[in-house]
């Protein structure tokens, strides 16, 4: 069965089947939005609390790493109960649609992306910025310094960040609705195509999706091998 | 990767961010929720049924498959706009506390029992409340929905007919669709009760049989509603009153009349045009 499957999978993938594609298109659209918005709040933040120092950084960060484990289920309905048309966000009218897919994402990778950028932002040369500041740089030229300076672990947080999105399916069945052709997405897909005893639409979807895992963090791998030969 | 590489990522990343925001407006101009059971998404009905009326009104049709007691709480909370469910009492009370207007009678087929080819329990051609008393006094496994669904509903007023309280080792409730439910089924080797649309395009990849049908306690009828906008206000009542008129039309009708799958008819139109009548009893 799982040889056929995969047979008859390689064949919608090769002839651009709209089944196989159309998911794969909303995947790559809700995550890669999703990690963005989530990198433009997420990094500044974790560049912050990886220089500074103050007390009580100590639970945040603690709060931050348990909120890596943070379960998709349930941010899915917390933004479910905002989103319904019976709650207060209601009159946005976005459950089920891809916008409300990607809020959810959003808030699954930002302490993903946070937690990363704290932890490479703690582990880099304190030279650097104490350097930067002694130039006359301001401080927040100096802390977007250090940024830069470890832009390769910070991709690395992104590929974190987008790995956990791309891959999750409990905020995109509950906000996104599993709508064929608008909000059905790779994880969804199997799900749904698994209950229809669809294997060989299941494994092209999930072939897609090992690749685009695999592609992202050999690429974010290699630059961070590049980068370590370099210094 | 250089900054100016970086930039470049950023900046295709966010080009995505706004083609995305302006499809879906486009998509948003005209287009409705519309909530309906597993069981008439399953059969693949709806993608043919819906696509003319599509490309005629330009309102696009959201489907969302759950249960019909989820639809209807989707529809009270305003997150659909119409729905097409099959739970004649849930129906009734929904349109009783204001929620649903202009319920209609689109279709129906029936509902059957299935169980593995040996039919442990001995349940082959009973009426269906004596088929579900003898697997409850033997033990036999039963897959359930378990989710207030249509299917679900009916299976507890079986239950209740044949006087037994479904609970134990033996009863599995999935929470699953009914597709799935019948996949596990087949992989539990127990018995189920099902819609005869998706057991006809279940029939292929399982290996069930079906064991009970006919009957007035098996008759599934399927009925349309939209969102009272009157309660709900931002719900979209002019698209869904093409949405229902489409449904009921003679050509709506007589889709659903010709709909095949392995050439078997799976939905009988309940108010088909005059000329389909001719000869033809649903």
């Amino acid at each position: 069965m799982i040889l056929e499957g995969l047979r008859r999978a390689f064949e919608m993938l090769l002839s651009f089947d709209p089944q196989v594609w159309g998911p794969v298109r909303v995947s790559l659209e809700v995550s890669c939005v999703a990690t963005l918005l989530a990198a433009v709040a997420a990094i500044p933040l974790g560049v912050v609390i990886g220089l500074s120092r103050f007390a009580g950084r100590r639970i945040i960060v603690s709060v931050l790493n348990t909120m890596l484990a943070l379960p998709t289920v349930l941010v899915g309905l917390l933004v479910y109960g905002l989103i319904s048309r019976s709650g207060p966000l209601g009159a946005w009218d976005i459950l089920y649609t891809p916008t409300a897919m990607i809020i959810g994402q959003t808030i699954l990778a930002m302490p993903m992306i946070c937690a990363f950028t704290v932890a490479s932002v703690e582990r880099s040369d304190p030279r650097i910025r104490l350097s930067m500041l002694s130039l006359g740089a301001g401080r927040i030229k100096a802390s977007v310094a250090v940024a830069l300076e470890n832009r390769a672990a910070l991709a690395a947080a992104l590929a974190a960040g987008f790995g956990r999105v791309f891959s999750e399916v409990g905020v995109a069945m509950m906000l996104g609705g599993n709508i064929r052709g608008y909000t059905r997405n790779i994880t969804t897909g199997i799900a749904f195509e698994t209950g229809k005893g669809e294997f060989a639409l299941g494994v092209a979807l999930g072939t897609v999706l090992l690749v685009v895992a695999l592609a992202v963090n050999f690429a974010v791998g290699y630059w961070n091998y590049r980068g370590g030969r370099r210094q | 990767m250089s900054i100016r590489s970086l930039v470049v990522m950023v900046s295709v990343l966010a080009s995505a961010l706004v083609a995305t925001c302006c499809t879906r407006e486009s998509n948003e101009e005209r287009s409705i929720r519309f909530a309906t059971t597993t069981s008439v998404e399953n059969t693949g009905l709806l993608q043919a049924l819906l696509a003319p009326f599509t490309e005629r009104t330009g309102i696009k049709v959201h489907v969302v498959a759950v249960g019909t007691g989820q639809a209807l709480t989707l529809a009270r909370n305003g997150d659909a706009d119409a729905v097409l469910v099959h739970d004649v009492d849930a129906e009734l009370a929904f349109v009783k506390e204001g929620f649903g207007i202009h319920r209609v009678g689109v279709m129906h087929n029936d509902f059957v029992l299935l169980g593995p080819p040996e039919d442990p329990a001995g349940v082959k051609g009973l009426p269906p409340a004596q088929a579900l008393a003898k697997i409850a006094a033997s033990g036999s496994t039963f897959v359930s929905r378990g989710d207030e669904s249509g299917t679900h509903r009916r299976e507890l007023k079986l239950w209740q007919q044949a006087g037994v309280e479904p609970s134990g080792r033996w009863y599995i409730e999935t929470g699953q669709g009914q597709r799935l439910t019948i996949q596990m089924a087949d992989e539990k080797r127990g018995y189920c009760l099902t819609d005869r649309g998706t057991y006809v395009v279940a029939q292929s990849k399982v290996n069930l049989s079906l064991l009970v049908e006919g009957g007035e306690e098996l008759l599934n009828p399927y009925h349309a509603m939209a969102v009272n906008p009157a309660v709900r206000p931002g719900v979209r009542y002019v698209e869904s009153l093409a949405l229902l008129g489409w449904l009921m039309s003679p050509e709506g009708q007589s889709m659903i009349g010709d709909f095949r799958q392995d050439g078997i008819q799976l939905f009988h139109p309940d108010s088909p045009s005059p000329e389909s009548l001719s000869g033809a009893v649903p």
